[in-house]
């Protein structure tokens, strides 16, 4: 069983290199996902002006984040919601609690968030005698099989029908033994069925929010499948769930972000349901929730305002970046033991649990840049990771070893004749090794990591400064 | 000790030392009042209503969704029914209560039968109407209300959405402008509990990432298209 | 595009790589370089480029090794690196380690106008369309990430290597994928590296291609180690060898007369 910490990264992520099912899914995956998203941007010619201006409109918005805040807060009040905040985990798991006692909930529908999972609500409430039923498909599946998600909209992207109907004949008791559920939709139906009648037996509904609008004091949600509408509109209570880096000036705003987050995340023109919800249920209205709370969790955000890492907050949660990560396309997300996997998760994830409890997360990369090139928000991913790596130098949390290699081998780099003759040296040296190998070493020293899996090429004898300097150039005469 | 609003905006405050506070504050104010969209794509500014109605329904289609086409609201029921008894689905709806849709005088379709209200967990069939649609992606923009309640857009299997064809426009905001508060009169918005941006039927691609239709909401999205919906 | 430089002073930066594994690289630069006219000089005071502190996270000897590459050619009318990982270093990171540093910033943002990677130079400045040079083959091209995303290099190696007598190209489906070297990160990261390595080379022997080229020793190294281990029959070698016609035993092993040699 992976160990959900990001201190077992290593571990975990060898256990998943070995995974061939899981290997198999993120093979899929990163075909799909990358093609798709490939055609929408190729199909609309305004897509990185659009991107541009979705990066403008959030930089604005987190110059400015208390002001609009406070604009929210006022309009969603004013449309008869209720608006609660919350420092930490904690007080947002008491908030959510506190709402369900007082209507007596026993069943509370979930859509589909992040932040839901950030403050781990569901195991709260349970262990509070109410009980949480995930609504999202995906989510739905990794709940009866009580894992975390290992993507951010592809949360069950590890799993395989086979499994999925191992969880459905567990958990479902009134499913019939002798009901098939060899094909997907087979499975999909048996889904829908059991959690139609959640949906209605539901006291509250908590969903999350993709975005909030400041000028009309709207939540709003962005879904497929439709569980988020069903889980708000059907039971008495509705609770948003937002961290308070969601909010958006206005519709306007609203809009453009809304052009680049689906196209960038499955890949398609528009996501299936866009919901604006605004306030409580109206006189007159035949259905909809008669009390709508928004619950705005900081839980360590307001705290990278000011800093090297305020971009970070500029995220829409499309999933690009984990889609076209060659490190998640070769671990998947549980490797990173974080609510937020992938190239995101590198730099959230220390600024919500703390460098010391995330140290791999920054350093696992290869600084390929590609989760930056494909970013609808433009966020320095890289940049943000070397951050981490900076601070995690200036604290002396890397190993003695590799900080007296660094300094000695940098102490030589300024010092050039120095330099150049500890080349030389190392590529005589090399070189006499490699002879027996015909060019290439299968060993050398501290390069286990490298030759455990790869050849190590020898070099050729002489360095290239050597050569061009020395008396027999092997250059072409200059013309 | 402080509430948790107040640590929060103290936290925030403290990464904004330095700002320009007076113009800070008249900023934000100038970005909540204004009402022009950021950027548009060419594809959301049809020349012509015909060529918005055009891209509509490419765009629909697309998303999976089907289109039917009629004359005035009196050809809805048979539309309707016609679409129903094709894909043998039951010739029973339930139906948003929206004056509009009375002009179809369903109760001349014997065969069809229909209730009017929100819809119930027994109902495979909701015929609701559209406030807008939108060229850009072939979107429905459905709102909540006594008339055009939320429930008949999710909980049937089946949705029907009567879509007259004056009310296609090209892009999200166009769609939503009328709600909005306006500055100059200094009126409110007037966005109702739900605004919902409906594009297609319902899918979900968690199993396997194999792409399925009706995951929780309608298996099946149908827009008939009412070209002269104001006409006899 | 600007008029083509007549007989410009370049410095060549060599980079740690080519110099301890590969100067047929260097030789190879210099007589592309030469052969379009550039007055090629390797001043004696480049040793790194800096980027292992940088990506490390010390900060301070990377701008230490940053200004001090910037001084040692601060004389050339262009600096060609035969890397798009150094190059990069040097382009869109000195400007960017050196932000806080009033009298060096416009020194980094200077030199990272006049630095270029050595094929997108050739192509973009000098005006190289074709080389003369044979190499029978076909070989699959590996765009490395920093030439890809930091240098603007794509369609310029393809442009001239497409000129080269006898040579065939070849595309890899995940062509702007890492191929896992990443710095310390292969050896701080083996087992996901050498995944990411493996799959490059599966699409290299699924394409078809006897050859793989790129304009980075880094990838090279990476690539042609997992090839030899995998004891897969293709050839690494840098893109700047084939272009310039240099005779060299591809990367990682020894040309057969050198072998019987060494027997």
């Amino acid at each position: 069983m992976t160990e959900m910490s990001p201190l077992h990264f290593k571990e975990n992520a060898i256990r998943a290199l070995g995974d061939a099912e899981l290997q198999r899914a993120l093979g899929n995956m990163r075909q799909g996902f990358i093609e798709k998203r490939t055609k929408a941007a190729e199909r609309l010619p305004e897509f990185d002006a659009l991107r541009d201006k979705a990066k403008e409109i959030k930089d604005h918005v987190l110059a400015h984040l208390d002001l609009y805040l406070e604009a929210f807060e006022k309009n969603c009040v004013a449309g008869g919601g209720t608006v609660h905040w919350a420092k930490d985990s904690a007080q947002a798991r008491d908030i959510v609690l506190n709402i369900c006692r007082l209507v007596g909930a026993e069943t509370v529908t979930k859509g589909k968030s992040m932040v839901g999972e950030e403050i781990e609500i569901n195991p709260f409430l349970e262990a509070n005698g109410i009980r949480p039923i995930e609504t999202d498909l995906g989510e739905y599946i990794i709940q009866l099989r009580n894992e975390p998600p290992s993507h951010l909209i592809a949360p069950a992207i590890h799993v395989n029908k086979e499994q999925i109907a191992d969880a459905f004949r567990q958990h479902h008791r009134d499913l019939s033994p002798e009901r098939p559920l060899t094909d997907r939709a087979a499975l999909l139906n048996e889904a829908r069925r059991a959690l139609r009648e959640r949906f209605l037996e539901a006291d509250v509904g908590i969903t999350g929010a993709n975005f909030l609008i400041a000028e009309t004091g709207s939540t709003v949600i962005v879904t497929n499948e439709g569980n988020g509408d069903l889980t708000q509109t059907l039971p008495r209570i509705h609770i948003v769930l937002a961290s308070i880096e969601k909010v958006v000036p206005n519709f306007d705003d609203a809009a453009t972000l809304i052009r680049v987050l689906a196209r960038s995340a499955t890949g398609q023109e528009m996501s299936v349901y866009t919901t604006v919800s605004t306030g409580r249920k109206r006189p007159g209205d035949l259905d909809g929730p008669e009390q709508f709370h928004v619950v705005l969790i900081d839980n360590g955000r307001s705290k990278l305002i000011g800093t090297e890492f305020q971009e970070v907050l500029r995220c829409i949660r499309c999933g690009a970046c984990l889609n076209h990560c060659p490190v998640y396309g070769s671990v998947g997300g549980h490797a990173y033991g974080s609510v937020y996997p992938g190239p995101i998760g590198k730099v959230l994830t220390p600024a919500l649990q703390g460098l010391e409890n995330a140290r791999d997360l920054p350093n696992a990369s290869t600084f390929c840049g590609r989760c930056e090139e494909v970013c609808p928000m433009r966020i320095p991913l890289p940049k943000m990771m070397r951050h981490w790596r900076e601070q995690e130098y200036a604290k002396r949390m890397v190993a003695p070893r590799v900080r007296w290699a660094l300094r000695l081998w940098a102490l030589a780099a300024r010092l050039p004749s120095l330099y150049h003759f500890g080349a030389r040296l190392a590529a005589w040296w090399l070189y006499r090794r490699g002879k027996k190998g015909r060019g290439r070493l299968a060993k050398v020293p501290y390069g286990e990591g490298w030759t455990r899996f790869r050849d190590f090429p020898a070099p050729l004898g002489k360095t290239f400064q050597s050569q061009w300097r020395g008396p027999r150039r092997h250059r072409r005469p200059s013309p | 000790m402080s509430t948790a609003r107040e640590q929060i905006f103290a936290a925030l405050r403290q990464g904004f030392r330095g700002r320009n506070e007076a113009a800070a504050k008249v900023g934000v104010d100038a970005r909540l009042a204004r009402r022009a969209p950021n950027l548009v794509p060419a594809r959301a500014k049809p020349e012509q209503k015909r060529a918005a109605v055009a891209a509509f329904t490419a765009m629909a289609e697309e998303a999976a969704a089907t289109v039917a086409r009629v004359n005035t609201m009196i050809d809805v029921p048979g539309a309707v029914a016609d679409y129903l008894r094709n894909h043998n689905l039951p010739m029973r709806a339930a139906l948003a209560p929206d004056p509009l849709l009375d002009a179809a005088r369903w109760e001349r379709r014997k065969t069809l039968e229909v209730r009017k209200g929100r819809a119930e967990a027994f109902d495979e069939v909701g015929i609701s109407l559209a406030y807008r649609g939108v060229a850009e992606t072939g979107t429905l923009v459905m709102l909540s209300g006594e008339n055009t309640p939320t429930t008949l857009n999710f909980l049937p299997e089946t949705e029907i959405v009567i879509l007259p064809a004056d009310r296609v426009v090209g892009a999200y905001e166009e769609a939503l402008a009328p709600l909005r508060s306006n500055s100059e009169d200094g009126s409110r918005h007037s966005l109702p509990r739900v605004v919902n941006f409906v594009t297609g039927p319902s899918r979900s691609a968690d199993i396997e990432q194999a792409l399925q239709l009706g995951a929780h909401g309608p298996r099946r999205l149908h827009i008939v298209i009412v070209d002269d919906a104001a006409g006899p | 595009m600007s008029p083509r430089p007549q007989n410009p002073s370049v410095g060549l930066f060599a980079t740690c790589l080519v110099d301890l594994f590969r100067p047929s690289v260097g030789f190879a630069a210099a007589k592309l370089l030469e052969d379009v006219g550039c007055r090629v000089a390797l001043p004696r005071g480049q040793t790194c480029c800096g980027q292992p502190a940088y990506n490390s996270g010390d900060k301070a000897n990377a701008k230490r090794l940053a200004r001090r590459t910037i001084a040692a050619f601060r004389h050339f009318d262009y600096v060609v690196v035969p890397s798009g990982s150094c190059g990069g270093m040097i382009k869109t990171h000195y400007p960017e380690a050196l932000a806080d540093d009033r009298k060096w910033l416009p020194r980094a943002r200077a030199f990272a106008e006049k630095t270029y990677e050595l094929v997108s130079f050739l192509h973009d400045v000098m005006g190289v369309r074709d080389v003369k040079a044979r190499f029978e083959g076909i070989a699959a091209y590996h765009d490395s990430c920093s030439s890809l995303r930091e240098m603007g290099v794509r369609v310029q190696p393809r442009a001239l290597l497409a000129s080269v007598t006898g040579l065939g190209l070849r595309e890899l489906p995940g062509r702007d994928a890492c191929c896992g070297f990443g710095g310390t990160f292969c050896v701080k990261y083996p087992e996901i590296s050498n995944h990411m390595v493996a799959d490059k080379c599966r699409e290299i022997a699924e394409s078809g291609a006897d050859t793989v080229l790129s304009g980075d020793m880094g990838c090279l190294m990476n690539i042609a180690g997992k090839l030899l281990r995998e004891g897969r029959a293709i050839r690494a070698y840098h893109v700047a060898e084939v272009l310039a016609g240099v005779e060299a035993a591809p990367i990682g092993q020894v040309k057969p007369e050198a072998e019987e040699a060494t027997a």
